[in-house]
């Protein structure tokens, strides 16, 4: 068995005629908790929909346990999922369904377990991301860290190898946000898991990944661990790790001069 | 000539973009037929559907039709009795509802309050990544979420149709013989001889069987297929029920050509 989960060989993926991703090489290892970051519409999304096999890359390869997942047919592709995890950014619950409902889903769905084993586990995942008292719960009851919370907890239902998280810490409060980032480190150490966070939270992720990709207009623009990160001089990454408004990604979208736009050139 | 050419070749992609929609969605229809097996093993998701589509809809569905029968009862006495054949109401008021007014109107008041609802929360299940959700936790949401919904409206529609025209004679039986004072005995009996098992009741549940579908298809396919927008979810739940209306009147057509030719 390879040290590496997912190694990922120049990949490049289009939109139509627009190239998102541009020959992005990634390595994850097991058990490491790994970070995509990035500004807005840089391709991170679309980084982990391929890794997830929702997309097929247009050259280059994907591989999730030495598995081309590319490759995989449509029963292929859900026996690979059914070891993979993802938390959308919102957390995605099924909102006709209650928190414990949410939870079981997978238990249902995937195994014959009998129905005390289900309510063991459900509880015992919820009890991992501390809302085993809000099992009761519908999603609309939930503020908006409980239901990522929730999410984390349906998503490590079957102990899955791999999870992948969309902006975990998007719209949540501090004590939210550094309950999450923590929850992501302490899950992926006590199952034994491999996490891929894609994120442009630079300062609740850098506390807890084992290593940062930076990717900037479809290429890996820089890379390394949190201290490598926090000490680069790239202009693009500096310009990001200290949120400077101008910089290498400008303040302005590509317009006309001000001047002509406002007519003022006569 | 530059703006003829321009406008031709915009209603023809018009066109095209239609014929290609009804072929995407015939797909969709028989992908949901291909996958209807697991709800059948768990038959309780399709009775969760049957409440949510049928019972939910038990409101409206009886209070119109004990409304329509009662309008027939009035309308119809009023004609009747200027032939002198007050007596044969009970037979208008079964027909009309059994054959026609039953199956249609139940299918139209079923599209507005059923399938819209569908539509709205297949569309929102997308717009809120719960579809995508569902593939990345390697369950098929046609499977778990369509087919459910399906063969939940499916059934609910020809009960619905059934229930509707109970209600709708028994409007018809307050209005005429209890309010107007029919004869009772001719108003059941008449309407006994004369309503056919197989040529009015029969096909009436045929017709309102194929007007589930096609109400059920189309808001399916319309929430499914939603750009996931509150715009997008809005503009598809209308089409629901338009596009359903329209069908139903056009399959209501065809239909009786087919089933009550040279009666």
């Amino acid at each position: 068995m390879s040290d590496n989960l997912i190694e990922i060989r120049d990949l490049s993926f289009a939109y139509g005629e627009r190239m998102v991703l541009k020959g992005i090489n990634l390595t994850a290892r097991r058990g490491q908790v790994i970070a995509i970051m990035g500004n807005s519409g840089c391709g991170k999304t679309t980084l982990l929909r391929l890794i997830g096999g929702a997309l097929k890359p247009t050259s280059g390869s994907v591989q999730v346990d030495g598995i081309d997942v590319g490759a995989l047919d449509q029963d292929g592709l859900y026996k690979l999922r059914r070891r993979m995890g993802m938390l959308f950014q919102f957390g995605a619950l099924f909102t006709d369904l209650s928190v414990y409902e949410n939870v079981a889903f997978q238990l249902r769905e995937h195994t014959d377990l009998p129905e005390e084993m289900i309510r063991d586990l459900v509880l015992m995942k919820l009890n991992a991301v501390g809302l085993r008292g809000a099992h009761a719960l519908m999603p609309s009851e939930l503020s908006g860290g409980m239901a990522r919370r929730v999410a984390l907890a349906r998503s490590i239902a079957l102990d899955p190898m791999l999870i992948m998280y969309d902006e975990p810490f998007a719209g949540l409060d501090p004590i939210s946000l550094g309950v999450t980032g923590e929850l992501i480190r302490r899950l992926t150490d006590s199952l034994g898991m491999t996490s891929i966070v894609v994120t442009h939270d630079v300062q609740e992720s850098l506390k807890i990944v084992d290593y940062v990709y930076f990717v900037s207009d479809g290429v890996v623009e820089a890379q390394g661990t949190a201290a490598d990160i926090k000490a680069s001089v790239l202009p693009f990454v500096h310009q990001f790790v200290h949120g400077e408004a101008d910089g290498p990604v400008p303040f302005h979208y590509p317009a006309p001069p001000y001047r002509a736009d406002l007519g003022l050139n006569a | 000539m530059e703006a003829v050419i321009r406008s031709v070749r915009g209603l023809g992609h018009r066109i095209v973009n239609v014929v290609q929609r009804m072929g995407v969605a015939a797909r969709f229809f028989v992908l949901t037929l291909l996958h209807s097996g697991p709800s059948f093993r768990r038959f309780q998701l399709i009775l969760h559907e049957i409440y949510s589509a049928g019972v939910l809809s038990l409101i409206i569905i009886l209070v119109s039709g004990l409304f329509v029968g009662m309008v027939l009862g009035l309308q119809g006495y009023e004609t009747l009795q200027t032939y002198g054949s007050s007596d044969a109401l009970g037979i208008l008021v079964a027909l009309s509802l059994v054959r026609e007014l039953g199956p249609v109107v139940a299918a139209l008041l079923f599209a507005s309050r059923a399938g819209s609802a569908i539509t709205a929360e297949i569309g929102l299940m997308r717009a809120t990544e719960q579809i995508e959700a569902m593939e990345m936790m390697a369950v098929d949401p046609i499977a778990r979420v369509v087919a459910p919904r399906f063969w939940g409206a499916v059934i609910s529609m020809p009960l619905l149709a059934a229930l509707f025209s109970a209600m709708g004679i028994f409007g018809g039986y307050l209005v005429g013989v209890v309010m107007i004072g029919v004869d009772e005995g001719s108003f059941w009996s008449q309407m006994q001889a004369a309503v056919d098992v197989k040529n009015d009741i029969l096909n009436g549940v045929f017709k309102s069987f194929v007007f589930g579908v096609a109400v059920t298809v189309i808001a399916l396919f319309e929430g499914y297929d939603a750009p996931p927008t509150a715009e997008g979810v809005s503009r598809a739940t209308t089409r629901t029920v338009v596009t359903s209306s329209l069908a139903i009147l056009g399959l209501d057509f065809i239909l009786t050509a087919f089933m009550f030719r040279g009666v």
